[in-house]
This record gives structure tokens, sequence and C-alpha cells, in this order.
């Protein structure tokens, strides 16, 4: 296993008066896919906003690249190569899929070999480069999904944060993404994956993290953590 | 080809509006079009483009007017008093962008319309500085390249120029990487954020742009009725300016021109013949919002699309039932 490129240390963070995430602790080593688990209310989202720094933590800290990180706005963890495919896309709607590529369009330093620019997402992505000139808001959802994807890769990222990526997608399409998240992950970016679905999850991870009620309650790789061997139930309340 | 044509044709009935027009009322009417249009376009890049609505914009028209007005009254050329209005404007804009975006929405709204409303209390009780009610008039209009602008034809070509620069710079912008990071920051401002983009910067620098022409159509008004008087500044003004971006369109080139066409025809022609005008463009108004309500240019788009759609599919039907 590589060094670690993103740490959360003991992070309790809240909306409002409601702590959401408690005491969280786990890191993400370079290269590899970690899948973030837990139901409904767990506290995955919650913590891939602190992960983006669209919500600080009231308590613990966060490490990127080694160095610890207090307060820190999102636009300069985004300069630091963190980039979160949000929940429900969030796709700049009245835009172009061609405007809302070129608007998160970067070449930063640590850009690798095959830089992701517009040619290669449109490789990548076939539909989106027919597409190009539509209005991001009249795709389908699997589309729009693809484009929420293909936009955070046009920043170059090092760390990428995907939250729930397959959410209220057909199961074709859901294949679809998984696919492609495990062609970002053989290209050697590390990622984190939210899911609800565990058996999505423990195909394509390396590493497992089980939240339950704001709470750590498991991790491991996803190796040890075989979900034949494992009584899930336990953890997820769910199977 | 046929948008190319119809912008040529288009250009054309503009430019020789003056030959065709007959009566100089009617071609003072269009220059006001053209100046309101400006300055709707100008609040367009913040209503439409922005998601910002302000409801205090005729304070920055109308410290163009006055910075105008005083450095004239003064014995400076215009040249300076061009560039002084300009500066002026951008430093109050900067004012207006600096303590208007700490909040967003109603707080917005009600940010730029205390600012303006401020300066128009200045405007008309600092009577020493501005002369109150009485407002300041100007002795002349510029000549720029010995040109004098004193008939109204001339004074028209010459806000046509500057009204068709205006929407050449404001389509460039739209498209251009700051235009779309703004719409950006209006669609998602948070997914802005982290994509990396400073969203308050990008919000100030777009009050700064549109402040910036909102200069442009104040200084016009100002050589146009070559007098300022503190009803430039007035909340009526302000409304007035933001029903023609709402009921033309907001976030569309044509919406704003339209929406000044149709406020500055309503105000000075259908007046003549209507005592309660005011009535008749509330009605209208209201109108479009119930049967229009993402406002009339887009509205006629989505009403031809369906005319069109229409005729098609009778067409088809009357096809198959002949074969």
């Amino acid at each position: 296993m590589g060094s670690n490129v993103l740490a959360l240390d003991g992070v309790s963070a809240y909306y409002g008066d409601s702590l959401v995430l408690q005491e969280v602790s786990f890191s993400l080593g370079e290269g590899r896919l970690l899948g973030l688990l837990g139901r409904n209310g767990a506290g995955k989202s919650t913590c891939m906003n602190v992960a983006a720094g669209l919500l600080s933590p009231r308590n613990g800290h966060l490490e990127f690249f080694g160095e610890t990180v207090t307060e820190i706005k999102p636009e300069e963890l985004a300069h630091l190569g963190v980039s979160l495919v949000p929940q429900e896309r969030r796709i700049f709607k009245s835009l172009t899929v061609y405007e809302n590529l070129a608007v998160a369009a970067r070449q930063p330093p640590w850009t690798h070999r095959d830089p992701w620019e517009f040619s290669t997402v449109f490789a990548a992505f076939p539909r989106l480069g027919e597409r190009h000139k539509q209005v991001a808001g009249s795709l389908s959802g699997g589309e729009q999904q693809m484009l929420a994807i293909a936009r955070a890769l046009m920043s170059n990222p090092r760390i990428l944060l995907m939250d729930e990526p397959s959410e209220g997608l057909a199961p074709q399409i859901v294949m679809e993404v998984i696919d492609t998240v495990s062609r970002l992950k053989e290209q050697g970016l590390s990622i984190i994956l939210v899911e609800q679905n565990p058996k999505l999850v423990f195909g394509i991870a390396d590493d497992i993290v089980i939240l339950n009620s704001g709470r750590v309650v498991l991790t491991g790789t996803a190796a040890d953590l075989n979900p034949k061997n494992l009584d899930l139930t336990e953890y997820l309340g769910i199977f | 080809m046929r948008e190319r044509c119809l912008i040529i044709v288009t250009l054309m009935s503009l430019v020789s509006l003056p030959l065709w027009m007959g009566s100089d009322y009617y071609i003072n009417i269009a220059s006001q079009i053209l100046i309101w249009a400006i300055f709707a376009l100008a609040l367009n890049v913040l209503v439409g483009w922005s998601g910002l609505v302000s409801l205090g914009h005729a304070g920055l028209f109308g410290m163009a007017c006055y910075t105008g007005a005083w450095l004239l009254e003064a014995g400076w050329g215009h040249f300076t008093a061009v560039l002084g209005a300009f500066a002026m404007t951008i430093l109050v804009s900067a004012i207006f962008g600096a303590l208007s975006l700490r909040t967003r929405g109603i707080g917005f709204i009600m940010i730029t319309l205390a600012i303006s409303q401020i300066l128009w209390g200045i405007a008309y009780r600092w009577i020493g500085l501005t002369n109150g009610d009485n407002g300041i008039i100007i002795s002349a209009r510029p000549t720029p390249f010995g040109i004098e602008m004193d008939t109204p034809g001339v004074f028209y070509i010459f806000t046509l120029i500057v009204f068709l620069l205006t929407m050449l710079i404001m389509a460039i912008f739209y498209q251009s990487p700051f235009g779309v990071s703004l719409r950006g920051t209006r669609d998602q401002s948070r997914r802005m954020s982290a994509l990396g983009f400073n969203v308050w910067l990008i919000r100030f620098f777009a009050i700064l742009f549109s402040g910036f022409f909102s200069g442009v159509a104040g200084l016009l008004f100002l050589y146009y009725h070559q007098y300022v008087s503190p009803h430039v500044l007035s909340l009526l003004n302000s409304a007035e300016v933001l029903l023609m971006v709402i009921s033309g369109g907001t976030g569309t080139l044509l919406g704003p021109v339209v929406g000044a066409g149709l406020v500055v025809v309503i105000k000075n022609v259908a007046s003549a013949y209507i005592e309660r005008w005011n009535m008749l463009l509330g009605v209208i108004f209201v109108a479009i919002v119930i049967f229009m309500p993402e406002g009339l240019v887009p509205g006629t788009q989505r009403l031809f699309r369906w005319v069109f759609s229409r005729i098609k599919s009778i067409g088809a039907a009357i096809k198959s039932e002949a074969s």
C-alpha cells in the first residue's frame, strides 16, 4: 500500500446542533479505492462534504498528502486535487454539456501522463461527445451521472470522491457507472466510493469502511471483509 | 443562413430608422429604448446570469449621471467627464458588491435597495452638492470626431453604435469562460466552490461589469436629456429596469431589449392615449407572468415551437390519411 492521500482523524461534524459524525477516522491510500458503506442517514454524504471542504468539522482534523488541514475552503481543497462527484449529480442544468466540462477544466502541476481533456473525456463517454451542445438539464439520468463524473475528471484530480453515483439509475446504467469507476481505479486514481449497495462496492473496492449512526463500525480490506463470511446485518441493518 | 439574413435585415432597419421613422418624437423614443435596453442588459448580468436580484441599480445609473454632470459643470471636458463617471460608477459598484454580497436572496435585494435609497437621499437633500430637486443641467452634448449630436437622428445613431457594442460585448461575455463560470455560480454555487472557484470574487466582478454598463446607460441618459435630477436614483427607476428584464426574459440577450422596448413604448406612446397607463403596464406584466412566466422572448420561442410542431403533426396526419 502507498502512502495516505487523505485521512479523517477523529472528525466530529454537526448540522446546526445535530451531531452527525462522531470521531470518524479512516484513511485513503494512494491509488486505492475505498468503499464507504452505510444505510440512509449513517453519515456517508456528510463524510464526503467534510472531505471536500463543504462542511467544517467541529473536532478532529483532515490530512491531505500528509499535511494536516483544520479550516480549509472548498476551492482551496479543489486546488489541492480533491474532486467531488456529488449526490444527485448537481450538474449545471442551464449550461451545455461542453460548458459543464469547460468550467471544470484544469491542468494542474501533478497532471499524470494522460491528462483528462475534452478529447479523452469524449472518448471515455461517447454519449457526452454526441450531446456536447445540448443543455445538460435535458440529458437522461444516466447521462447526467456520466457528466457529473466527467466534470470531476476534467479538473484532473488526485482524489476522486464519489457520492452514491448509482443512485436512481437503471441497473444497466449502474453497471456502466461501476465499470467507469473500475477503469479510473486501474488508471491509478485514488477514489472514495460512497454506496448503499455493498454488492457493488465489494466487487471493486480495495478497502471498506462501514458507518452506522455517524460512527465507524467496521474497517478493513475488501478481501478480509468478504460479505460471504460476514454478517452485514449487524453493521448495516439490512440483508 | 436564415439567422444571418434576419440579423442583417434588423441591422439595416435599425441603422436606417431616422430615414423612415419620419417624426423626431419617435426617433427620440427609439433612442430612449436603446438607452434603457443597455441599462436592462447591465442588470441582466446580475438577475439573469448570476441569480442576484438587485433593486438598487438606479443608484449606479444615477452615479454616472451625476458624476458626468458635476465634472462638466466644473468645466472639465467631455472625455474627462466620461472617464470620471466610469471611475465613480465602478467605485460605487465595488461598494455595492462588498456590502451586498454578504447576503443572498431577499437580503441582497434589501441591501441594494437600501444603498440606492441612501444615494437618492443624498441627491435629494444635499442641495449644495446636487442642486436638490432642481437637478443639474449640462450645456452641450459631446462632438466625437467633430460630429455634432444636436439632432435626434445623429444622437440616435450614436446611441445605436453604443448599444450594438454593448450587445456584442454581452454576447462575448456570455460565452466566455468567466460568463460560463458566472452562470455556474447561479446554478450550483457550492459545486463551483468544490470545483475550485472563488464564488464571491466571481460575483463581485460580475457586479463591477454590470455597474460599468449601468454607467454607460447613465451617461447616455445624461447626454440625451442634458439634465439630471434625483429621480434617476429613485426606487421607481430600479423597479422599472427590473420589470424590463423580467418581462422580456431573464438570462437571455434579447429579453431585456424587448422588455425595455415594451416599457418605454407604454410609458411614452400609450400614455398619450390612456391616462392610467401605469395600470395598462401592470395588466400587461400580470398577463406575461400568467401566460409566459419565463418572459416574452423565451415564451414566444416556446409558442413558435408549439405551433410548428402542431402544423407538422397535422401535416403528417393528412399525408398518412391520403396514402
